[in-house]
């Protein structure tokens, strides 16, 4: 088992190295190619080709990209030095890189935003797995039932609907016109835990509604063709309780390929939820990198990118760690 | 100027105050509502008064913004509201009047005691200081620290965004070789600070608009021990020292910015500002409809961007007399325009960009800017209504409607060799409002036969690399292109300059006249019109650049911008300051 581990976290190395390969040749050489001087967007309105190319210089634009990209690997493990003002500005590891735009601390950008991320994404996951999980469970042993047509009608439009569709319906009725939630926005958990429930509860719910529709679809699905399995007679022949049969020998394979898909999405969530962000006004990574990509801040853009790449491969390793929990069948040797 | 550099979005210079000036005169010296009306509430009240004037201390204002400044450093911010907004906390050498009406884009003593005394020859201008001024530290403020400031903008490797560079360049001997204190610890002669109470500038050419350039945030006092660092050059925009009446208590790039009273002011040496709130929090990154719904539930002072409130809330403010009473309607000082490439073929026949002229409905045009209230009057000329050389006249007819002059339009399209019309392209960026204006006047243009293809370009690169590259203009044949102007500064050299004299067209790129227009004796006028003190001959002046620009055919002004703006009914000495076409930030205090 600890085997396995140290040769994935090995894996996720070089998985994270190529990510940062491909995100730094896409949005770094994609204006060369283009012919664009992205320095032209941050020297101001009347800028001179002086100007722009002191803009350059400060943004280090001016060297060769495999240089750029050297010294942005260093910051990363060993940190770099750059020149902010008359002095030179030492950015430890691991250094992503100053905003072009703000020169902010991208490494401190990420650190500040994750938070509102974290909480947006964790908070949704528990409603969704909770309420999708269940509700494909009692759809798939009451199958045809009105509770399983209501279900799957919901679902259905769950999955459809798109989250800033919801979103901005929940907001126009629950903030605006029931003023029961008004004025969202984040609170900090430590600050006021209350709060920051209350505030969050509008983005849960709709991001939870959007994933627990295919959680519910896809839990019914499996439980239906795991009960319809001979060991399942089996179960049942040798006289064991139904409860015991639907949770020790339905449910518990049914969980396989739910446990993945949550990983993903988990994952891919804490990298930064933009729709709901954006929607709800949180300042999260999400948020953060579609304001970046609008403005061609490329360090941050780089930085979230790498940062929701770790998210995601990170946890498809959790994924296939608990793979050997949930179904016996897995063995790592 | 402009919300951002990008011109994106609509604010700018000045406010329509007609009939306003006789309220408003005589605040020249003291207290800043000296002389002007004070008015109750109603809609546009703030325009030309005062409204809830009041001296009374305490309360904490809670503004909001949908996106953060593009710096808080003084030299890199070129937003307007940011400009607007920093004059709460920090004291430049000069500033535009804390007063409503005209007087409000007339410049004023801050740090200095008043207006610049010019040489004879025009080329050194002198500013005393005043006494008591200070940093928030309580340090005194000299005049090597307004020079050092103005020194930072020249250091564009560092100090990037800001228009100090672009302005004080061609303007202060030795300008164009020096490359700011960083690299150069010497300084440059030309700013002479010998003098701790006195600042002298040696200008390399006459140039009648400097006092306006010293009421920029580029003259704000930065102290040089703070400067260095970490905490200094780039990042000084997350440390700045404060020499106004608040300082800095907190600063979330994004989220938050709260000021808090700056003890070490001296009232006694600020005549201009009254500093009654205790606290003051800017809430950022917010949603605009969010916004609007935050000012009209009371939880929200004022949207500080000055941008105007969404087009659901125009109506909800409009409809009800409690809260259009609570609204003004102030012109921002852009000019909205379509710009007619000379150098796109069949364009470069002045009878062609005639037809366009003639052919366009600016009804249409208007209504996609959001009509009267929230979109603006319709123009017939370049220059702005708030600028003092302002005479209104209307170059090309649009028919008695302003629906376009289709006859008009046709018989210049015969005299262009194209009786039966063209083909060519419209530009525009990709979002707000200036799709609506390009299918608008693609769908008036149809009527006599000129087929216009949209080109939609994402807004961050629309003007820094699209139209603003004329080498690209030309290869993609780009006839038409959606765009807008403010002036930085409440001149007519300010709005003109960068658009109109043709000897600042960019062929590398950053080009901001997009049509490439260039008139040999509209360069000359403006020459004779910055070396003119007297105000009258200079205003004839301008006007006649305002009537060869449209000679050209070059500039097809549509719209005069004006945006609708909402206070918060408990707010006091609210009213709009014709220098930035939005409430004036300084003076505003919490009432009952």
């Amino acid at each position: 088992m600890g085997r396995f581990i140290i040769r994935r976290l090995l894996g996720v190395v070089v998985l994270l190295f190529i990510v940062s390969i491909m995100t730094f040749a896409v949005f770094f050489m994609a204006p060369k190619v283009a012919h664009a001087n992205v320095a032209r967007n941050f020297c101001g309105r009347v800028c001179d080709d002086e100007a722009v190319k002191q803009v350059s210089i400060k943004l280090g634009l001016d060297k060769p990209l495999y240089e750029q990209y050297g010294a942005y690997l260093k910051g990363i493990f060993v940190g770099r030095d750059y020149r902010l003002g008359s002095d030179v500005t030492h950015c430890g590891a691991p250094c992503l890189g100053y905003s072009f735009k703000t020169d902010q601390s991208v490494a401190f950008l990420v650190k500040d935003r994750l938070p509102v991320t974290a909480s947006m994404a964790i908070g949704a996951a528990v409603i969704w797995l909770v309420s999708g999980v269940s509700v494909g469970i009692i759809s798939a042993l009451k199958r045809g039932s009105i509770f399983d047509r209501t279900a799957m009608g919901v679902a259905l439009a769950g999955v459809s609907l798109p989250v800033y569709f919801t979103a901005l319906v929940a907001l126009s009725i629950f903030s605006y016109k029931l003023k029961i939630l008004v004025n969202v926005h984040y609170v900090g958990f430590t600050d006021n835990p209350l709060e920051w429930a209350k505030n969050l509860l509008l983005p849960w719910i709709c991001l939870a509604f959007l994933y627990s529709a295919t959680y519910a679809r896809l839990t019914r699905a499996n439980m239906l063709e795991t009960m319809g399995e001979d060991y399942i007679r089996t179960a049942r022949a040798k006289g064991l309780p139904e409860k015991t049969v639907i949770r020790k020998h339905g449910f518990r394979a049914a969980l396989t390929p739910i446990v993945t898909i949550f990983g993903l999405d988990l994952g891919g969530l804490l990298g930064g939820a933009v729709l709901t962000e954006t929607v709800f006004n949180f300042r999260g990574l999400g948020y953060e990198a579609y304001a970046a990509i609008a403005t061609q801040d490329l360090p941050v853009i780089l930085g979230i990118t790498l940062f929701a790449a770790f998210f995601i491969i990170m946890a498809n390793l959790l994924v296939d760690v608990a793979y050997a929990y949930v179904d016996p069948r897995v063995r790592y040797s | 100027m402009s919300r951002s550099y990008l011109r994106t979005g609509a604010i700018a210079a000045a406010v329509l105050a007609l009939g306003a000036t006789a309220a408003c005169s005589g605040s020249s010296s003291g207290g800043s509502t000296g002389g002007a009306t004070t008015k109750s509430a109603a809609y546009n009240a703030a325009l030309d008064g005062i409204v809830n004037a009041s001296d009374k201390k305490g309360g904490t204002l809670n503004y909001v913004a949908s996106g953060d400044f593009d710096s808080l450093d003084p030299a890199r911010t070129y937003y307007a509201y940011s400009w607007n907004y920093q004059r709460i906390y920090q004291r430049t050498l000069l500033m535009f009047k804390a007063t409503p009406g005209n007087d409000g884009a007339q410049v004023t003593g801050d740090l200095a005691k008043g207006l610049g005394t010019f040489s004879s020859d025009g080329l050194t201008v002198t500013y005393e200081l005043r006494d008591g001024i200070t940093f928030q530290d309580g340090t005194p403020i000299t005049s090597a620290d307004i020079k050092y400031a103005l020194e930072r903008s020249f250091a564009e490797d560092v100090i990037n965004g800001g228009p100090g560079a672009t302005y004080l360049k061609p303007v202060l001997v030795g300008g164009e070789s020096y490359k700011g204190p960083y690299k150069d610890k010497a300084g440059l002669a030309s700013i002479d600070a010998s003098d701790p109470k006195k600042i002298v500038f040696h200008l390399s050419k006459k140039f009648s608009d400097f006092n306006y350039l010293m009421a920029l945030p580029i003259s704000t006092p930065v102290p040089q021990a703070a400067d260095q660092g970490k905490n200094g050059g780039a990042n000084y925009q997350f440390h700045v020292v404060s020499s106004g009446p608040y300082k800095v208590e907190t600063y979330q790039p994004g989220k938050l910015l709260t000021l808090v009273r700056n003890t070490a002011w001296k009232q006694s040496s600020d005549p201009n500002r009254k500093a009654l709130p205790d606290k003051i929090v800017l809430t950022e990154g917010l949603d605009p409809a969010d916004m609007d719904q935050r000012m009209l539930a009371g939880s929200a002072d004022l949207e500080v961007e000055g941008t105007g409130v969404q087009p659901t809330a125009v109506a909800t403010i409009l409809r009800d007399p409690s809260t259009k009473k609570n609204s003004d309607n102030p012109s921002t000082g852009f000019t909205r325009y379509i710009s007619i490439q000379e150098k796109v073929p069949p364009l470069d026949n002045v009878n062609c960009r005639q037809a366009v002229q003639y052919a366009a409905d600016k009804v249409a045009l208007q209504g996609a800017r959001g009509g009267p209230i929230a979109g603006g009057d319709i123009a017939g000329q370049m220059l702005p209504p708030t600028l003092p050389a302002y005479k209104k006249f209307t170059q090309y007819d649009s028919g008695s409607d302003n629906t376009g002059d289709l006859q008009k339009a046709k018989d210049a399209l015969k005299a262009c060799g194209k009786p039966n019309g063209f083909s060519t392209k419209i530009a525009t960026t990709n979002k707000g409002k200036g799709p609506k204006v390009a299918i608008a006047l693609q769908a008036a243009l149809k009527r006599v036969g000129i087929n216009a293809q949209v080109v939609q370009v994402d807004a961050s690169t629309y003007y820094s690399g699209f139209i603003g590259v004329p080498s690209n203009v030309h290869k993609q044949g780009l006839g038409l292109a959606v765009a807008g102007w403010g002036p930085d500064f409440p001149t007519e050299y300010g709005f003109f300059e960068s658009i109109v004299d043709g000897r600042a067209i960019k062929q590398a790129g950053g080009n901001s006249n997009y049509s490439e227009f260039n008139n040999p004796k509209v360069n000359d006028l403006i020459d004779q019109a910055l070396a003119t003190t007297d105000v009258s001959k200079r205003n004839d002046l301008w006007g006649q650049v305002d009537h060869l620009v449209m000679e050209g055919a070059d500039y097809l002004p549509f719209v005069a911008d004006k945006a609708l703006d909402y206070r918060n009914p408990r707010l006091t000495n609210v009213y709009i300051s014709k220098a930035f076409g939005m409430y004036d930030y300084v003076n505003i205090g919490v009432g009952s």
